[in-house]
């Protein structure tokens, strides 16, 4: 792909009047046409996150700063309920993944049954997210008390909402696998250069499975950023050259 | 998806009928590119306005009673944010891009216009709610278009209340905006680009806004996220950015933040946002030039590295906003280097404009006229930039009108030539008629001289020691009483230029409204948006057949063929030759080849 861009950048337009015609990528049926403004998409949310991170490296380092593990006293020094949440997430990860591998062998039904299974453990995930503030909340870790616990809030926070984000793409896939919505999809103009159903909701599963483990590396950094000692933070944070 | 993508249509567009479907919740590119130049153009004038009562309460203080201190910051706050991100954001990019992204590619729109249009009148919310903290309590914030914290939310600054946080959400919302728009301009410039239109032979217009989209869509998260850290420290009391503080004798209850870290976060925003502006209307320029010269772009392939490459560098030269907030030396020589190293491809471009125009045929119309005011201001905003990238430099001369004469010439009159260049070169396409020449001309020169009369005696304020953002001097050692004569020369200056632009909106009104149609491609220009079966376009651009690309943008006083140009859609089998010379192809085979 980069090099691609290099050797783009060495044409010389001008020498090649009427010499090859690529064709327009729009008509190429081999090429997911969502599968681009996807992956940019994540490159902007990955420049957030990035973001969010280096800040949190460069705030720790304050002495205010106090870190949410490292001492037997603080709530993520073992961090079981994080492990568990991972779990979850990396259940409906793998049965994305599944049902996109059915999907391509044009076997429906698993694909159904995998589809509602990524569902129902992306929901039961965003609950126990909620579960684990309300615990936090509980032992008296409040958004404003200390910047930890503001990065811990925001970070899963905004994770959650990079999660629902997905499920407005993911449910109405899950309805078409089920057969409904069809028509819309099939205005008279369009119909000719539609995609079958299959291959339309395999495209739409590629988008899913790379959204969806792609929220899950999020997660993992979220993770590890927020159960981490203050000497992690210390090593890392001089690595960058605070 | 139930909305699919139009620009993947090999069939002709039904236009929408009913007027709500054709100009308000429309979904063609053209109308969508029209409503954000007007939304921008109008709050540009409100900016404008702005400036003006600067300038009267700098040019002659204790005149104005309500022009008070505060207002005074507002204003400026108010002005600064609207210029660059409402005004020239929107405009360069929701605007011209939007206009001209899918005629240069040859697609019948963007690749998602339900996405298109939703990014216009979300834009257009960011809009409204900037406006409605003018109705607030307290009035809109007076925190400078930087808005460092802790002053940005403590009490002292106005519009600390209500007005601070409008700014912030109004911000987090067009930045929404802008990704819904980007992603769009990305995937249609990589996608659905015509047969025959590789990535080289694109005209550089599309080049700039290509990468300014990039660089956007890159260098406006580091906004959103300070944004939102921001409203969090205001609202519930978290110490992101607040130190543990005294304020009116009082300890607040934040700990100890870093403001040093907002400011990292704002200008890793803030510098590459001169080039989100900067870029397309280097790009625009460039085509401009090379229409109006009637001469292929000097060096081409050069202006597209440079455009690449000036995007990339402009991601590591921020802290060069940062020399007085001091910071390891180490790093301010590494940020003094970059930001000199970033002038290189700059001044390329400059010289390739400049041999561009060398020994052209050119022709001094409107759009030219603005096109060559850009390349001197342009010119001399980025050398004083060259001055203040030094970190010696710069420390006796920041935040004096020093900093304010170069930022404007550099990233306020230059986009704004651009801009003008692009409205009158472009407005025969969007309307089919040709803004008035002499009315054109009038304002040109009245806006080109009237820039200098301004900025000019500025960069002397500065090195008087002048400082930015004051109400008023009071009476300093170091500033002469003649600084106040010279305030108010600049203010009737810009009391002149601000009512010179009266001329640029009745000549709109006047061109619309009464003159006459002209032809489809008054200035013979190759480029595809020209090549459209209808001028204006219609709903669908291209009628019943795509457009086939044979040839680069920039064909333009081919020897041995009849007219002088020859568009990008003709092959090189339907080109008409003279008579004398029909059969001889070798003649201009190697055109262009000095690059
Ligand atoms: C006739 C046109 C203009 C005039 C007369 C004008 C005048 C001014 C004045 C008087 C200030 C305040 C200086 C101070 O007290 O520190 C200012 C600030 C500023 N202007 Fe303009 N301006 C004009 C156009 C523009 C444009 C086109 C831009 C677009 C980039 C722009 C961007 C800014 C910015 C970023 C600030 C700094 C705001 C701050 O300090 O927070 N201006 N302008
Ligand atoms: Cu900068």
């Amino acid at each position: 792909m980069s090099l691609n861009f290099f050797r783009t950048l060495q044409e010389k337009p001008w020498l090649q009047p009427d010499a090859v015609l690529p064709e327009r990528v729009m008509d190429r049926s081999d090429i997911n046409p969502k599968k681009l403004p996807l992956i940019v998409f994540l490159g902007i949310v990955s420049v957030f996150f990035f973001l969010f991170l280096i800040t949190f490296l460069a705030r720790s380092q304050y002495p205010d700063f106090q870190a949410l593990a490292g001492e037997t006293w603080q709530p993520f020094y073992h961090p079981q309920q994080l492990w568990i949440n991972t779990g979850l997430l990396l259940i409906a990860c793998v049965a994305l993944q599944v049902a996109l591998m059915a999907t391509r062998r044009q076997n429906i039904h698993t694909a159904q049954i995998a589809l509602c299974l990524a569902l129902l453990f992306t929901l039961q995930f965003g609950a126990a997210q909620l579960l684990l503030w309300r615990h936090l909340y509980k032992l008296g870790f409040y958004m404003a008390s200390n910047p930890a616990n503001s990065y811990f809030y925001l970070l899963t926070a905004l994770h959650g909402l990079h999660l629902i984000g997905g499920l407005f793409v993911l449910v109405p896939v899950i309805l078409r696998s089920f057969g409904f919505f069809r028509p819309a999809t099939t205005a008279p103009q369009q119909r000719p250069l539609q995609p079958p159903r299959q291959q339309q909701l395999q495209y739409s599963l590629e988008l899913c499975a790379l959204y969806w483990h792609y929220l899950f590396v999020i997660w993992l950094l979220i993770f590890f950023f927020n159960a981490s000692s203050p000497a992690v933070y210390k090593t890392l944070a001089a690595l960058c050259g605070y | 998806m139930p909305h699919v993508a139009i620009a993947d249509q090999t069939s002709e567009l039904h236009d929408p009928r009913s007027f709500i479907t054709k100009y308000i919740w429309s979904q063609d590119h053209k109308v969508i590119a029209i409503q954000y130049a007007l939304t921008a153009i109008g709050v540009g004038l409100i900016a404008l306005v702005l400036s003006a009562m600067m300038r009267l309460q700098l040019g002659f203080p204790d005149t104005f009673d309500f022009i008070t201190p505060n207002a005074y910051l507002q204003f400026v706050t108010m002005h600064g944010m609207i210029m660059v991100v409402y005004l020239l954001t929107a405009l360069l990019l929701g605007g011209f891009g939007n206009y001209l992204i899918p005629l240069m590619i040859g697609a019948r729109d963007m690749v998602f216009p339900y996405l298109n249009m939703l990014s216009y009148w979300t834009y257009l919310l960011s809009v409204l709610i900037l406006l409605a903290s003018f109705f607030v309590p307290g009035g809109p914030t007076g925190a400078g278009w930087t808005l460092y914290p802790p002053q940005a939310i403590l009490p002292g600054t106005p519009g600390v209340d209500a007005g601070i946080v409008l700014m912030l959400v109004s911000l987090a919302v067009f930045i929404i905006a802008f990704t819904m728009g980007g992603l769009n301009y990305v995937t249609t410039v990589l996608q659905a680009r015509t047969h025959g239109m590789t990535l080289m032979r694109m005209p550089l217009s599309l080049w700039g806004i290509f990468t300014a989209t990039v660089l956007g869509l890159l260098a406006f998260p580091a906004l959103l996220v300070s944004a939102i850290m921001m409203a969090l420290d205001k609202l519930i009391g978290t110490s992101f950015f607040m130190p543990a503080i005294v304020s009116l004798g009082e300890q607040l209850d934040y700990t100890g933040g870093s403001p040093i870290l907002f400011q990292h976060l704002f200008w890793f925003f803030g510098h590459p946002e001169v080039y989100i502006v900067a870029l397309p209307a280097f790009g625009m320029v460039s085509d401009v030039l090379a229409v109006h010269a009637r001469k292929n772009i000097f060096g081409y392939r050069m202006m597209v590295w440079a455009i690449v490459i000036i995007g990339f560098l402009s991601f590591i030269v921020w802290a060069h906003h940062m020399y007085v907030s001091g910071m390891n030396p180490v790093f301010g020589y590494f940020f003094a280097t970059t930001t000199l190293i970033i002038a290189v491809p700059t001044a390329i471009k400059v010289y390739n404009w400049v041999l561009t125009l060398w020994r052209g045929n050119i022709h001094l119309t409107v759009p030219m006229l603005f096109a060559i005011g850009f390349i001197f201001t342009f010119t001399h905003g980025g050398l004083t930039g060259l001055f203040l990238g030094n970190v010696v430099v710069d420390l006796p001369l920041s935040d004096t009108y020093f900093v304010v004469a170069h930022f404007h010439m550099v990233m306020g009159v230059s986009p704004i030539m651009v801009l003008f260049a692009a409205i009158y070169h472009w407005f025969p396409l969007v309307t089919g008629k040709r803004l008035h020449d002499g009315l054109g001309k009038l304002h040109f020169w009245i806006t080109f001289l009237g820039t200098y009369a301004i900025y000019l005696p500025m960069h002397y304020l500065g090195f008087l020691g002048v400082p930015r953002r004051y109400f008023a001097l009071g009476s300093t050692d170091f500033i002469p009483e003649s600084a106040q004569t010279l305030n108010a020369s600049i203010t009737v200056s810009a009391i002149v230029v601000g009512l010179a632009q009266l001329i640029f909106i009745f000549n709109l009104i006047w061109t619309l409204r009464k003159a006459k149609p002209c032809s489809p491609n008054p200035w013979g220009a190759a480029s595809l948006e020209w090549q459209t079966p209808n001028v204006p376009p219609r709903h669908g651009n291209w009628g019943q057949k795509l457009p086939t690309v044979y040839r680069w943008a920039y064909d333009y006083s081919v020897p041995g063929i009849t007219s002088d140009f020859i568009p990008q859609n003709i092959s090189e089998d339907a080109v008409i030759r003279d008579a004398e010379t029909s059969g001889d192809v070798d003649d201009h085979s190697d055109k262009g080849s000095h690059t």
